[in-house]
């Protein structure tokens, strides 16, 4: 049956279509051994070599080669689209949580749909549709703020009752549903038959395709890739595509200079049966039951029914390789939740005649996300792989965006959100990849709720305060590897277990961050913050200053001890970080950057900053704890502990001191808490952490200190107007869409990247800006909240996305930050946004369909906030990061 | 409240072991695959006693459970003795010889015993020395003896347990110099302890039982049930034979006073037993060794007690009833237990619950459709079964644990009650005894290759 299967999934008609390519590999219809001599050699040097034939391999090497570019060589270990595309279920779905994993789903749909037609190659592709089935009120509205993303990009989707979901299937029971999501345009594929359609199209276009050939590592010199060796000789190459699906760790540890990319693979099942007795329809939609872990698909009559059980089996950690995926073993005792699950949903099948279970390894990454982009680490070394098992949902889509990359230097879209250099070496110890993908298969159905945190691979990086913030009720989330405390729950205060307090609703910590916002405006709260990402640049002469003066956009010639908040830009003015410099001395900076831009930036600046030994650039994160002091008797405790006047003249906003606290010496403390509160932020080298922390504690006992987390942080930030990088902003947000001109010193004398840009928007006016928005008819208690990712209408039109949101509780209002555009009404062509466009206009947010009315602004509310504060205006509409 | 699984689990784990027989050990295959033990106490200290060998000079492997009364001497000093009788009683002329010269002439003895033992499972360092000489004034004994036959394995088995039985006797009348030991030989002899003794041979299987502990062979019928065969007898008044044996043993006149309250003379539960001198001795030795002996014996109210209607002793014996089973394919495990287990179970669930454990951990292969023709619906009940199998067996690595665990749990319906095992084992001591016994499990399994 395994061998027939094999036949029938990847009918290879395609080849008679093009006869260079039979002739290259026509050998292989006689295949038994491996010795079979290769009839095509390898050639000696190419632009690019891509390694792995499969969906995805096979669409970076047709995007390319349909951008331009010729010179491709594909390896394929065994044969194209014999691995996990081989064994893939096939599912097009664009029901995605991330926005930029649904642009890619949909735009893989629309592009399977056409090929057939301009390859000539059977993809087997069938616009079925697909029902998302809800068991619970809470599962639909996880469906319907799916849907409201779909419904706003356009594609066709809505929600249906359980009586429509039987009308479109005529075997489901719907007597547990409390509705669906059905989205018409999702479709069926034969997955390898789609990886050949796109490897014939770009071999047309002149790409080299070899299989039976394997590469052993790459060769990297000066930190660039110069060829790949492989079991057929050596390649010389300028760049090189990892897309080894479920190998690409192993090939990415196989060179000299290590790629981290981090994933694992686990066991994947599905069932096929034999045709019922009446074939089911080809067309009919595909069904999945998040809830009962399970999808079923039409397949030749029969069905095609897998899941994401809640105790996957990873494999492969010690990394073992083989030349295709053998059948692995069938495993019916590990199914048997998910056949039960088929049988509830469709009680019919009873009497249906098993044709197999098919076992096929998925490769899952660390937080859901595939992985996608540049390593940090070897310039011109691309990685597209860990699909989570929607390879072929994603295929097309990340072809396209890799492609993009490669060929402009920066994809059509923000793909932060996939970048690789999310990832650091911290995550590819294969302990942790091995836990953490246990954690991560399960997640595939589990319901995706706001403020979720991965349980495994935790208390990997901590503050030396950890141990005393746990003690004192310190509830942690991690960043980047890092602990970072959400909230304090006080003593004798219980909350929900992790699983009760999953809510889309007010959550149950809502009066202790509550109370925490209330220390920080009242009295002084402590906030461990060590996590940032800390650089120190430093050079003997001119070169640094020189060299970020031109790398950012404000001007850093400052007298030294002043901090400036600047964006770190790409040529588009976009945002590649967001972060404070302080200039320690006429020749060295202190830079601190959000947590996760910790691999990012130093790769951007590593290869932007000259080369030049008189200009060093280290990594200090993990020298410095930092504490900060947020509220209006921050000041009161630091001169006490200092003996040192703090009065604004002495330490106006914006500034930073070496300076003793306690006992401690060489603490840098800086005037900002990136909430716009009064406070100060102290830098202190991790030996001094607990005495200064205890000290800060016990000085500012009388003045009511306590501890706090970074939801209070994130309240207070939020309704400060504050955009924080990689939420709100992105390579595709420039300072002027965001009311930041100030933080650009167009005229600063000198050259800087992105100026050009920044030049043009100021003159032309900006095509979306960052507004805010105060929900007016939202109920707290009984709503559903706001998180991110909500659809803006204005007039009833949709303009944009909420990129983050918070409940204030000065306000007492829900507080929505996110981009409005304008869009053409009859045409859709993006329009210039002006305030007036803004301010003139009656706004709504939907939150999973339902419309709140919204009150718009570009500024934020400064009457509000009555407390002494200095310089607000500055550091007001300034910066802020989680 | 009640008890989290991980406690009830450790309570249960605690005295828990496993003993493989190693597959090839170049000698001889053996026909026991393995054993699995565990007891679990009600009175502090516990007063069952287990003991497991390999016996070295012959073949064969040697298990038995002992439960002790009025104390755990007896049952401690049997669970350390009685194998090395055995074994001894089974040694050819030749390697008794070889031995008792060994030791004539200070040379390193010949192993006679592999002992399987529990970390807790201890042996008395004191009285090392006193057992020894015993053993070996019995050895020489049966040297001089030499009858010239093979040893027949019944004989041996009842010979081992008169003759230990006899030496606790003696050792008590006797006494030591040594306070201590003097002390000790008198406590064991006071007290009393039943034994269930399997001896496995290849495919012969000897059970020696004396009192109320039992020997149950689990067997596989032809369509994969599981039923139990006895193999002991009760020494108790509920075994007519046994009240027929102490009737015949007394004079008619003592015929109504010898069983009351289904107890030997209204006091001991099990009608054959070592030690309880008590029921052996005339009362004039009772009374010499009692004045003779140390203080704490004068002191106990217990031995100083003379049962009512003792008129002709003795009224008690540890020589065991032998049953010898060639074991067939379909027998695939034997459970040796204490009153403890059999109180609360009966011996067809016994053989249930061990039969599916053994087939559950080993022999659940997994499945493949190949080519055959199964429905979904088909499958799906095949697997509900698999599992349902599986889940109360995953808890355990030890088939006595399991058995322990239905002990104390089972509700109504036979599957384990956790709110029921979590109050069992919660249970405070001086409870503890009026809702159940002592539990001493061994379940030994047969390699159905080899028989």
């Amino acid at each position: 049956a395994a061998r027939m299967f094999l036949r029938l999934l990847s009918d290879v008609r395609w080849r008679a279509a093009n006869p260079k390519w039979r002739r290259m590999t026509c050998s292989r219809r006689s295949t038994s051994s491996t010795a079979e001599p290769h009839p095509v050699s390898l050639p000696a040097q190419a632009q690019v070599v891509i390694c792995g034939g499969g969906i995805m391999g096979t669409s970076v090497a047709y995007h390319l080669s349909k951008m331009g570019w010729k010179d491709i060589v594909l390896l394929e270990q065994g044969r194209l689209a014999a691995g996990t595309t081989r064994f893939c279920a096939g599912i097009v779905s664009t029901a995605r949580h991330v926005s930029i994993e649904l642009k890619m789903a949909d735009y893989s749909n629309k592009l399977y749909q056409q090929l057939e037609q301009e390859t000539g190659v059977k993809t087997g592709y069938m616009k079925t549709g697909s029902i998302s089935l809800a068991q619970t009120q809470d599962r639909l509205i996880s469906l319907k703020r799916i849907a409201s993303s779909l419904n706003v990009m356009g594609i066709p989707c809505e929600i249906i009752t359980p009586k429509q979901v039987a009308q479109l299937h005529p075997l489901i029971n719907i007597h547990d549903l409390v509705g669906a999501m059905y989205v018409p345009e999702d479709a069926l594929v034969s997955s390898a038959n789609v990886s050949l359609a796109l490897a014939t199209a770009a071999s047309r276009n002149g790409v080299q395709i070899h299989e039976r050939t394997s590469v052993s590592h790459v060769s990297v010199q000066k930190g660039c890739v110069t060829g790949v060796e492989t079991d057929r000789g050596q390649i010389q190459c300028q760049y090189f595509v990892n897309c080894a699906g479920q190998w690409a760790y192993e090939l990415g540890h196989s060179g000299e200079e290590p790629v981290n990319i981090p994933l694992h693979a686990c066991e994947h099942f599905y069932l096929l049966t034999h045709p019922l007795k009446e074939p089911l329809a080809s067309n009919l939609p595909t069904i999945v039951d998040l809830d009962g872990r399970i999808y079923i698909r039409n397949w030749q009559g029969g069905i095609l029914s897998g899941g994401f059980e809640k105790n996957p089996k990873p494999l492969f950690t010690e990394g073992r390789n083989q030349l295709e995926i053998q059948n692995l073993q069938e495993d019916w005792d590990h199914f048997e939740p998910l056949l039960s699950a088929l049988l509830r949903r469709m009680p019919d099948l009873e009497a249906l005649q098993i044709m197999q279970l098919v076992n096929c390894p998925e490769s899952f990454t660390p937080d859901m996300r595939c992985i996608m982009g540049e390593s940090p680490t070897v310039r011109g070394y691309f990685v597209l792989a860990g699909m989570n098992s929607a390879g072929i949902s994603y295929g097309g889509g990340a072809g396209k965006y890799l492609a993009e990359w490669m060929v402009n230097g920066y994809p059509s879209e923000n793909v932060w959100p996939l970048d690789l250099k999310r990832f650091g070496t911290l995550q590819s110890s294969r302990t942790f990849l091995r836990h953490r993908v246990m954690e991560v298969m399960p997640l595939m159905c589990d319901l995706k709720v706001p403020r979720w945190d991965f349980q495994t691979g935790r208390q990997l990086r901590t503050s030396p305060l950890y141990d005393r913030l746990d003690a004192q009720g310190a509830r942690w989330m991690e960043k980047h590897g890092f602990e970072r405390v959400k909230y304090f729950v006080p003593p004798g205060k219980d909350l929900l277990d992790l699983d009760q307090s999953k809510t889309f609703y007010k959550p149950d910590w809502f009066d202790i961050v509550g109370s925490e916002v209330k220390c920080c405006k009242e009295a002084v709260c402590v906030i461990d913050m060590s996590s940032f990402t800390k650089f120190e640049i430093s050079s003997t002469g001119d070169q640094a200053l020189e060299s970020l003066q031109y790398l950012f956009s404000n001007d850093l010639d400052v007298p030294v001890g002043h901090v400036v908040h600047t964006g770190m830009l790409n040529e588009n003015g976009g945002y590649e970080n967001d972060c404070s410099i302080a200039r320690l001395s006429k020749r060295s900076f202190f830079m601190i950057s959000p947590t996760d831009q910790q691999v990012h930036c130093w790769a951007w600046l590593k290869n932007r900053l000259p080369d030049d030994s008189n200009l060093t650039m280290e990594d200090v994160t993990w020298k410095y704890t930092a504490l900060n002091l947020i509220g209006p008797r921050a000041v009161d405790v630091l001169s006490e502990l200092s003996y040192a006047p703090i009065t604004p003249e002495h330490f106006p906003s914006l500034f930073c001191k070496e300076m003793s606290v306690g006992y401690a010496n060489g603490i840098r403390v800086m005037s900002i808490t990136h909430t716009g509160e009064p406070g100060f932020m102290l830098y202190i080298p991790i030996e001094y952490a607990l005495h200064v922390y205890n000290e800060v504690m016990n000085m500012g006992q009388k003045y009511g200190i306590r501890n706090a987390g970074y939801y209070a942080l994130r309240s207070l930030r939020i309704e400060k107007f504050f955009a924080f990088w990689g939420q709100d902003l992105d390579a595709f947000t420039t300072p002027m869409e965001c009311g930041r001109e100030f933080q650009v010193k167009l005229e600063k004398g000198m050259q800087f990247v992105g100026q050009e840009a920044l030049l043009e928007q100021k003159q032309n006016g900006v095509y979306k800006r960052f507004t805010m928005f105060i929900l007016e008819d939202h109920d707290t208690d009984m709503d559903l909240w706001p998180w991110w990712g909500e659809p803006i209408f204005r007039n009833g039109r949709y303009v944009g996305k909420t990129t983050s949101s918070a409940y204030s509780y000065t306000l007492e209002r829900h507080v929505c930050l996110g981009f409005v555009q304008h869009f053409d009404e009859k045409t859709g062509e993006e329009l210039v946004v002006t305030t007036d466009f803004i301010n003139q206009g009656e706004y709504e947010i939907d939150i999973a369909g339902q419309r709140f009315q919204a009150k718009a602004k570009l500024y934020p509310f400064s009457s509000l906030f009555t407390h002494r504060r200095r310089k607000d205006e500055v550091e007001l509409s300034g910066y802020q990061r989680e | 409240f009640y008890l989290t699984p991980p406690q009830v689990n450790s309570i249960l784990k605690a005295n828990e072991y496993s003993f493989k027989v190693p597959e090839f050990d170049g000698k001889n295959v053996s026909s026991v695959l393995g054993f699995d033990s565990n007891q679990l106490p009600a009175n502090a200290p516990i007063e069952d006693r287990r003991s497991a060998a390999t016996c070295l000079q012959t073949r064969g492997m040697l298990l038995g459970v002992f439960d002790g009364h009025a104390g755990c001497a007896c049952a401690q000093a049997v669970s350390e003795r009685l194998f090395y009788y055995i074994a001894v009683s089974l040694l050819p002329h030749e390697t008794l010889l070889e031995i008792e010269n060994a030791v004539e002439s200070g040379r390193a003895l010949l192993p006679i015993l592999q002992w399987h033992k529990h970390p807790n499972d201890y042996f008395s360092k004191e009285a090392s020395k006193l057992y020894f000489n015993s053993l070996r004034t019995y050895w020489q004994e049966l040297i001089d003896l030499n009858s010239g036959e093979t040893t027949d394995v019944k004989e041996a088995l009842i010979n081992a347990f008169k003759r230990l039985d006899n030496d606790i006797s003696l050792e008590a009348q006797v006494g030591d110099p040594n306070s201590f030991l003097n002390y000790l030989v008198l406590r064991v002899a006071f007290s009393g302890a039943t034994a269930c003794v399997a001896h496995v041979d290849g495919v012969d299987l000897h059970i020696a039982n004396t009192g109320d502990s039992r020997a149950m062979l689990g067997v596989q019928e032809q369509d994969g049930s599981w039923s139990a065969v006895n193999l002991s007898y009760d020494h108790n008044a509920q075994n007519e034979r046994e009240v027929e044996r102490v009737k015949m043993e007394h004079p008619k006149s003592e015929e109504k006073s010898l069983v009351k309250q289904d107890r030997l003379l209204g006091l001991l539960m099990p009608f054959r037993a070592f030690g309880d001198v008590k029921f052996k001795w005339s009362i004039e030795l009772q009374k010499r060794v009692v004045e003779s002996g140390p203080d704490q014996l004068n002191d106990n109210e217990y031995t100083k007690f003379i049962p009512p209607n003792y008129h002709t002793p003795p009224y008690l014996t540890a020589e065991p009833e032998v049953i010898h089973h060639k074991l067939r394919p379909q027998d695939k495990f034997l459970v040796l237990a204490t009153d403890g287990l059999w109180e609360t179970m009966h011996r067809q669930d016994v053989a249930r619950i061990v039969g599916e454990y053994l087939t559950g951990v080993h022999h659940q292969q997994p499945i493949a459709v190949g080519g055959y023709k199964v429905t979904l619906g088909q499958m799906h009940g095949l697997l509900a079964e698999r599992r349902a199998r599986i889940s109360s067996v995953f808890e355990d690595q030890n088939a006595a644990t399991h058995l322990i665990r239905h002990a104390v749990g089972n509700n109504e319906f036979g599957t384990v009650d956790h709110e029921r095992l979590s109050k069992m084992l919660s249970l405070p001591e001086e409870l503890a005894r009026m809702y159940r016994d002592d539990i001493t499990i061994i379940v030994v399994q047969f390699n159905s290759h080899v028989i």
